[in-house]
């Protein structure tokens, strides 16, 4: 909400702030957190493409106002059908 | 068996000292048998919130060191029927007692009292690790700013990780005016952010300041907002369904009229 002379709202910035400090802060804190977190998204992922080379990246990136999960995956090739093609 | 509750925070300066000093007063006044427990040592604070420095003899570190039994250490409350206070050490340091014996401290006192609530230091070390020790639950105190809902976050992560059920939240120092305007977090934005349970609201109030200078925890007395309110969590506590009180959620422009004209 913007306030009488256009600003943002201090309440909606301390918001904003507290909600990008604790993903990074819950993140470095749990390690098991984003290894559980890459499994699941690696699991589900090669069930539509297949994955080429180790280099699987996971991470949390801060993005102007946001956090973003940002995930690089080399790909070898893309499965033909998908989930229920399992070729 | 009583129950045993640490008290906590991560952040200093947030009221941890002044919750626990006025829980033990309302949890009193409500019949049931309390035992505030100081678990911050080397910084003693809690006695003279509560107006009982003078009549310390004994403290928690003469007791697991075999130099006292428990019951000498205990300071009855002259005030308050129920109510009694086991200093910390002001002259020894945090690894003087180490989490087995506090486990042990709080389990004798449970088996006299309906409630024992611990006061923890702030930080996350080894002060820390003795006050949640013997702990059955939590209540984390966080103010409306960044950085106490931040280390309130960390907290609420280190009391899962040492299996302490699901704590809950007192908002401390809430200024409602502000919360209107947008100049502070509201109630539900902080439970939003932390998810978890609210146990209480504590307007900011002088009174807090003019009762600690004399020693006498505001629930003592009737007419302070936030003894009103420390009397409503610790009704909660004992698991009464009390209502919260409104602080400050935007009421829109319709709010704001009927405000102005004085009928809100």
């Amino acid at each position: 909400m913007l306030n009488f002379f256009g600003r943002n709202q201090s309440r909606d910035v301390a918001k904003n702030r507290l909600r990008n400090v604790l993903a990074h802060d819950r993140a470095d804190t749990s390690p098991e957190f984003m290894e559980h977190l890459r499994e699941d998204v690696m699991r589900i992922v090669s069930e539509y493409v297949e994955v080429g080379g180790q280099g699987v990246d996971l991470h949390l990136q801060s993005v102007e106002d946001h956090v973003a999960l940002v995930a690089n995956i080399p790909v070898k090739q893309l499965r033909r059908r998908g989930r229920s093609g399992n070729n | 068996m009583g129950e045993v509750i640490v008290i906590t925070s991560g952040k200093g300066g947030v009221g941890k000292t002044t919750t626990t000093a006025n829980l033990g007063v309302a949890l009193a006044q409500l019949g049931l048998k309390t035992c505030l427990v100081d678990a911050d040592i080397g910084l003693r604070n809690l006695d003279v919130v509560l107006g009982l420095e003078n009549r310390i003899v004994y403290d928690l570190v003469d007791v697991v060191e075999g130099f006292c039994r428990l019951r000498q250490a205990l300071i009855r409350d002259k005030r308050l029927e129920g109510l009694s206070l086991l200093p910390a050490a002001q002259t020894k340091d945090k690894t003087s007692v180490t989490p087995e014996q506090m486990r042990g401290v709080t389990e004798e006192l449970r088996a006299e009292f309906d409630y024992v609530l611990v006061d923890s230091p702030a930080g996350i070390e080894q002060g820390f690790k003795n006050a949640i020790a013997g702990a059955d639950h939590a209540l984390i105190v966080a103010t409306p700013e960044v950085a106490s809902v931040r280390d309130a976050d960390r907290i609420i992560g280190l009391l899962e990780a040492a299996e302490i059920p699901p704590a809950r939240l007192i908002v401390n120092r809430l200024r409602p005016g502000m919360v209107r305007k947008g100049d502070m977090m509201s109630v539900d934005d902080i439970v939003d952010i932390l998810a978890i349970d609210l146990i209480g609201v504590v307007p900011e109030d002088e009174q807090i300041v003019v009762t600690t200078n004399r020693g006498e925890p505001a629930a003592l007395s009737q007419g302070s907002r936030a003894g009103e309110a420390y009397r409503a969590v610790a009704r909660r506590i004992r698991g009464e369904e009390v209502p919260f009180a409104e602080f400050g959620e935007p009421a829109g422009l319709f709010g704001r009229l009927r405000r102005m004209f004085g009928q809100a």
